[in-house]
């Protein structure tokens, strides 16, 4: 029995709809919008890359005895924005934050499977997790599905023994890159790289930043059309989270 | 799905869950993501009283130079060093993987390790994986039979060579060699040829760049010279920095408060008898 598409959803029921179809294989009873939902390309000799199916941005700074980590909040099936208030970011403990860029489902998938995997390590051990352990769990993860791999690439960052800050990030089959500065991932990262680039300073105070980390968001975001919709971004600090919601461009 | 549902650590080796996704996505007519690349210049060589390997410091992601300063030259044991050219994931990945099973096969034998002994196991491993597993690997070291020096294929074949480079920076780098190396070289001498090699595959090569790592292995001894030389520093870095006119506007802000870390110091009593 096929079923029928009624366009009167109201939005929250259209959110799940489009997000059911980004898996056809397993839909058939949605053929005929599936046709309509383009996963393909127009032009076979420009092939999209699967990064640019959602979009994302994220990235992490180093500053004294703190670290900040933002990303960007739009999802999106290729150009159309089905959420504004996606989160990238996730806490693994008080100390250490993950921030995945690439393909939302894969995002999903693998921070809960981490989430799991430090549960594990912290009965075990009773204790948290270092950052350096968690990059190299993420890493070897990763690794493991080296000639299928999880479409997405992470962004570490925590702090480690002493409050020294650690950021870290990784390609999408776990080769991970230590970083003294600044790290970046997602679509927008070129633009990232550049603006990081200009606008960073080594041992910047909490304060300073986040000033620094939101200019260099926003304005590599304004010049990427898959992510944007504002900015999500957290300043660890030993003494507290401060998780602050920025206001962007909303085209 | 009883079986795949508890995720604890496996056995070993490679999952392939997403290939038949992945394969999908591809049909569907989305291009797989690119991975980290170290384009490279590796090289090593045999001097007098042992091996030197050298390695320049740029990763590459497509044209985008990813990490300006990573680290290529991978411990294997202490008295094995190994270069690692190609995809960045492989590299790190195999060269630990060799490196953990030669420290358990000197806790069972009693023994330093042999380079041959790495050698095999690294080819073995690419062997076994057809070329899929993308790792070029210059290996040296000096073990009780003496210096060593190999170079490890993708494919799994290898070289014996007094001395050797890999990477897209390869032929650069070989030049220098061609023209400048002969046997019995001093320390000295061995890492200014080295250096030489490398900065030629840096300028040269477009998948090189940024600074020379070194690593001289003798008889009981070994330096790794990390950032020995830096060619290309910054060149304008503006010493007012940057200046934020107009500040970030700012719609929600959530403090959570930390709670202070104890550190709980148990006095132990003495264990009765």
């Amino acid at each position: 029995e096929k079923e029928e598409v009624r366009l009167d959803f109201p939005p929250s029921h259209r959110r799940r709809l489009y997000l059911v179809l980004s898996l056809p294989s397993t839909f058939p009873d949605f053929s005929s919008v599936r046709k309509s939902s383009k996963l393909y390309s127009e032009n076979p000799k420009f092939p999209m890359s699967i990064f640019e199916y959602n979009g994302s941005a994220v990235v992490a700074m180093v500053g004294k005895n703190c670290f900040a980590i933002a990303s960007d909040r739009r999802l999106g099936v290729q150009l159309q924005t089905i959420a504004t208030d996606f989160q990238r970011i996730s806490k693994i403990h008080d100390r250490v934050f993950i921030g995945l860029s690439g393909l939302a489902t894969d995002v999903q998938t693998l921070y809960q499977r981490l989430v799991f995997r430090h549960k594990l390590y912290q009965l075990r051990e009773e204790r948290d997790m270092k950052p350096e352990t968690f990059a190299s769990l993420v890493s070897a993860i990763l690794y493991e599905k080296r000639f299928g791999p999880y479409l997405c690439q992470p962004v570490i960052a925590g702090l480690g023994d002493d409050n020294k800050p650690f950021i870290c990030t990784m390609d999408s089959i776990g080769a991970k890159e230590l970083a003294k500065d600044f790290v970046v991932s997602g679509t927008a990262s070129e633009s990232l790289y550049g603006a990081c680039e200009a606008m960073y300073k080594p041992d910047m105070e909490a304060e300073e930043l986040f000033e620094t980390i939101s200019q260099a968001l926003l304005s590599s975001v304004d010049r990427d059309c898959l992510s944007g919709w504002g900015g999500h971004v957290y300043i660890v600090t030993p003494t507290e989270i401060k998780e602050r919601i920025l206001k962007g461009r909303m085209d | 799905m009883s079986q795949t549902a508890v995720d604890v650590p496996p056995k070993g080796g490679f999952s392939f869950d997403l290939c038949k996704r992945n394969d999908m996505l591809t049909q569907k007519g989305l291009k797989a993501p690119s991975f980290l690349k170290t384009g490279t210049t590796i090289v090593g060589l045999i001097f007098k009283d042992g091996v030197i390997l050298g390695a320049d410091t740029r990763a590459t992601e497509g044209p985008i130079v990813a990490d300006k300063n990573c680290e290529k030259i991978h411990y294997m044991a202490p008295n094995i060093y190994c270069c690692g050219a190609g995809t960045a994931a492989d590299t790190e990945a195999v060269t630990d993987m060799v490196s953990s099973q030669l420290r358990l096969h000197r806790y069972q034998t009693g023994r330093d390790s042999r380079v041959i002994t790495a050698l095999t196991l690294l080819k073995k491993h690419l062997f076994s994986y057809q070329g899929h597993v993308s790792a070029a690997l210059v290996l040296g070291g000096v073990d009780i039979t003496g210096p060593h020096l190999h170079t490890i294929y993708p494919h799994g074949s290898t070289d014996t060579l007094p001395f050797a480079t890999m990477g897209s920076g390869s032929l650069a780098a070989m030049s220098v060699f061609e023209a400048k190396y002969k046997e019995g070289l001093t320390r000295d001498e061995g890492i200014k040829l080295v250096a030489e090699a490398i900065c030629s595959g840096i300028f040269n090569d477009l998948g090189s760049g940024s600074n020379v790592d070194i690593c001289v292995i003798t008889k009981g001894n070994k330096e790794y010279l990390r950032n020995y030389m830096e060619p290309n520093p910054r060149t304008y870095v503006s010493s007012k920095g940057y200046s934020f006119t107009k500040k970030t506007e700012v719609l929600l802000t959530k403090i959570t408060p930390l709670l202070e870390r104890v550190e709980i110091t148990e006095v132990g009593e003495a264990m009765e008898e």
